[in-house]
């Protein structure tokens, strides 16, 4: 063949290749941006569609909170006015909810927090006839938003005196606060007794017994520096200094409970020394060591894996971990059991805009065979395109025994035809100098950042694949998410999902399971252990599966799941064994717990 | 005289960037991962020797193909490793197929990467972050970089491109009334540095004139603030693309001759 001819026919043969990958480009990108998303068949109504979810997937989700007698608004706060400009995002924090059955009456009851300077926060008492009562004023724990004292971003329940009904800790920005419960009767404050700091700008607080001494412990980590009163600036210096590279925020704290009322801070001794902005913590022994390691998420840079070094202190080991290497914006720290092999995987929520930012979220999946390394799985399992993506909780909500994943989004919904995106991705690439000043950012004006995004619904088949089937079980809501809790809130045996949403109402989905999946239920109280039996670690098995679940002090975005733990038990009608290690050490086992139904087990003396 | 030490400049671009990668990912953990940028550049390599020996009956240089690899490599933001393979793919194939009177008219990491940009949206995203928090990574790679471009003959291009993106961005602040240091944020980080160090200057995909090339890097600027003043957020990259092949191929038209005595020359980036 001639020279000539060669050339031209390799020219065809390159240009077939260029279309194809630019093909290859266009498939894969729809492929992967849609993931494995349950679809909707046109013509459905929304009855239909949750008729198809039971049917295909097993359960549903009915946004019932009105039902319900749940009316919760969330109102967000106003700080100085040199942060007018860019007040939606700065003040785009404080909806939160956290359960617990604080009276004792056997029915879980949700405290929700609201952020308007003078608004009122919500406990909702669980009536057990399908409706719930605020009652957050009789209890003293609603006008806890008064001016000169900060607004509400969070709170967690635990019974850090061991008189056996849980406490309410607040943390805000400004001033934190304790709450003890009075038998559930009413709550009196006591955090000055307590010893709190005076004010702290804080985004994530976890209970847990670090040195496992039988009483609760308390983590506390601020996000703005403390030093920083939003409602008075001394100077508009107080922005990230860069997007990825931030450790200008907040100090942590970790309270230490001397078991008198009275608490000692010990973070910084106890090598807790991070001034990274963290968003969510949460704490799981993942070493397997049996003292509880900690997990914080932060914005602006890389997470931190905090290993507890047999309750003496604790050691930062992100990076050797491989949780630590690429700085995002992390929002969010839950732990599952999501192969039903004993391992803990920690799902951290990033950004993810198409056509700006694409960070994915995180699953870290700790390595077989290895001591403590973790690989991040989300893009192989279909968990990482969340949009701005905030809380998510792992529960199985259609008790088939295996954990799904929750997931709400949604950071600024304003002008809905208009993005502030462009002004923000270009200030996220300034130099310090320039980023850390807020009257730098270009203003708002009414724009949306992220808004009206979809949930995720994602169900896990248990084969390593989760599905979003969010619009089909009935997660249609587009509010700006930011906490997530689980709760089984009528004893029948599933997982109910409360919703907070940011300047946005609160949302109670109630589940409905395809009859002839089973479940069974636990609520633990610690003797030896603190009495909210915090750490506890229950592995179940049955029928040839195992899955360990831990009682949390706090997970997701400001947020606590319900700490009764809840197992999906599939078509099995029997489980062979539970096993317990309580937060003291000591190990229970109980073979043939009674399915579907909720067990009170109490550590052995 | 015979020279004792010669070094070929072709390396100089390979090892600046390279430089620039190790450190910011030893200070700042830039990379994704090395597995990604590894196969960005295995993946330009690969088909930059397997076409180069195909089409011209030799294997090429390898210094085009790594810078090409490695800026896709850092450049990309994507969870999915396809999209890094696919980027220097398509980046290498399109020199040998985009091309008009003999010479490829798109630089090709800027090709391959705004094709994804546009192409998967969903799925791929830049390299948008800062270099760290202290100004001493930043002041280093200009100088680094300004050096290079120097002795390759090329700093009058990074220059101007620097000084018009200046002057843009005044107009821009005074259109959008947004803060002069907002407008001016985006040259701070490293995107910027690898398209002023590396995608403005290739000697491959521009025109021969001294005076011809600061006016087509002058046009390359003004069409990026009029892609800002879009919020067009990957504005600099879609204003070569868009600039650089026009530019070209009216400068082949115009030529007399169609091959350029700076074909050859030496190449201070090739990306």
């Amino acid at each position: 063949m001639n020279v000539h001819l060669r050339q031209r026919a390799l020219w065809l043969v390159w240009s077939v290749v260029l279309l194809a990958s630019l093909a290859a480009v266009v498939v894969l990108n729809r492929r992967a941006s849609a993931g494995s998303v349950a679809g909707v068949a046109s013509g459905f109504s929304r009855t239909d569609n949750r008729t198809d979810g039971l049917a295909r997937f097993g359960f549903t989700l009915d946004e019932s909170a009105k039902r319900l007698g749940v009316d919760a608004l969330h109102q967000g706060p106003t700080f100085d006015a040199q942060l007018e400009h860019i007040m939606p995002q700065v003040a785009s924090m404080g909806a939160a909810v956290a359960v617990a059955d604080f009276d004792r009456d056997g029915w879980p009851d949700f405290y929700v927090t609201s952020s308007g300077e003078g608004s009122l926060n919500h406990l909702y008492r669980n009536q057990g006839d399908g409706t719930f009562k605020d009652v957050a004023g009789a209890m003293g724990v609603a006008d806890v938003n008064r001016e000169g004292t900060g607004v509400s971003m969070g709170a967690v329940w635990g019974d850090y005196d061991n008189d056996g009904f849980d406490d309410l800790f607040l943390y805000k920005y400004g001033r934190p606060e304790l709450f003890h419960n009075d038998a559930g009767r009413g709550f009196t404050p006591v955090g000055e007794k307590a010893g709190l700091p005076r004010w702290v700008n804080a985004n994530a607080a976890v209970w847990f017994d670090y040195d496992r001494d039988g009483r609760l412990d308390l983590f506390l980590a601020g996000y703005w520096s403390e030093d920083v009163d939003l409602w008075h600036l001394k100077t508009t210096r107080i922005m990230p200094e860069s997007f990825e590279y931030a450790e200008n925020g907040g100090r942590k704290y970790l309270f230490h409970n001397l078991g008198d009322g009275r608490f000692e801070e010990t973070a910084l001794k106890l090598g807790l020394t991070s001034r990274r902005w963290t968003l969510a913590a949460a704490a799981a022994d993942l070493a397997g060591t049996g003292y509880p390691d900690l997990f914080l998420a932060n914005d602006y840079g890389i997470p931190q894996l905090y290993r507890n070094q047999g309750g003496k202190g604790f050691v930062e080991a992100g990076r050797d971990a491989g949780v630590a290497l690429t700085p995002k914006s992390g929002m969010n720290a839950a732990f599952g059991d999501i192969f039903n092999d004993g391992r803990l995987s920690i799902y951290k929520t990033n950004i993810s805009e198409p056509g700006v930012l694409v960070q994915a979220n995180d699953l870290w999946v700790p390595k077989k065979g290895s001591t403590g390394e973790y690989e991040d799985l989300a893009s192989s399992l279909g968990v990482d395109l969340g949009g701005w993506s905030w809380g998510a909780q792992f529960g199985d909500l259609n008790n088939d025994g295996t954990l799904d994943l929750y997931l709400t989004n949604g950071y600024v919904s304003a002008g809905e035809r208009s993005s502030y995106w462009y002004d923000f991705a270009v200030i996220a690439t300034g130099h310090s100098a320039i980023i850390g000043d807020a009257k730098n950012w270009p203003a708002m004006r009414g724009r949306s950042l992220s808004g009206y995004q979809r949930k995720r619904v994602w169900m896990n088949d248990g084969l390593g694949r989760f599905t979003d089937v969010a619009q089909v079980v009935g997660v249609t809501d587009t509010f700006d998410g930011r906490a997530v809790a689980l709760a089984d809130l009528s004893n029948t045996g599933v997982l109910d999902v409360i919703v907070a949403n940011q300047r946005g109402p609160l949302l109670v989905y109630k589940n409905r399971v395809q009859p002839g999946r089973h479940w069974i239920a636990f609520e633990l109280e610690g003797r030896a252990s603190n009495r909210s039996a915090i750490g506890a670690r229950v592995e179940l098995q049955w029928g040839g599966r195992t899955q360990v679940q831990e009682v949390s002090g706090g997970s997701g975005f400001s947020a606590q799941n319900d700490r009764r733990l809840h197992y999906g038990l599939g078509a099995s009608t029997a489980v062979e064994r539970v096993s317990i290690r309580w937060p003291s050490g000591r190990h229970q086992t109980i073979d043939h717990p009674r399915i579907d139904a909720l067990t009170r087990i109490v550590e052995p003396e | 005289m015979t020279r004792r030490f010669s070094f070929d400049n072709r390396f100089l671009g390979p090892i600046l960037i390279t430089g620039i990668l190790i450190a910011a990912h030893l200070s700042f953990g830039i990379l994704e991962g090395y597995s990604r940028t590894g196969l960005a550049i295995a993946v330009a390599i690969a088909a930059e020797l397997l076409l180069g020996r195909l089409t011209y009956g030799r294997f090429p240089h390898l210094a085009s193909a790594y810078i090409t690899g490695i800026s896709v490599g850092i450049l990309v933001r994507s969870p999915f490793l396809w999209a890094y393979a696919l980027a220097s793919l398509i980046s290498i194939v399109s020199k040998y197929v985009l091309r008009y009177k003999g010479r490829h008219l798109w630089n090709p990491s800027n090709f391959g990467v705004s094709a994804e940009l546009f192409l998967a949206p969903a799925t791929v995203s830049l390299l948008s972050i800062q270099w760290g928090n202290t100004l001493w990574p930043m002041v280093v790679i200009w100088v680094l970089g300004a050096v290079i471009v120097w002795r390759v003959g090329r700093l009058h291009i990074s220059a101007t491109y620097v000084a018009s993106f200046l002057l843009f961005s005044v107009v821009r602040s005074v259109i959008t009334g947004n803060p002069w240091l907002a407008s001016v944020a985006p040259i701070t980080g490293p995107m910027y540095q690898l398209f002023i160090f590396f995608m403005v200057t290739d000697p491959k995909t521009t025109v021969g004139p001294r005076w011809a090339q600061l006016v087509v890097v002058f046009i390359v600027a003004f069409v990026e603030m009029l892609l800002r003043l879009a919020e067009v957020v990957y504005a600099p990259f879609y204003a070569l693309f868009l600039v650089g092949p026009v530019s070209l191929f009216i400068e082949s038209l115009l030529a007399a001759k169609p091959q350029r005595s700076s074909s050859t020359s030496t190449s201070p980036a090739v990306a």
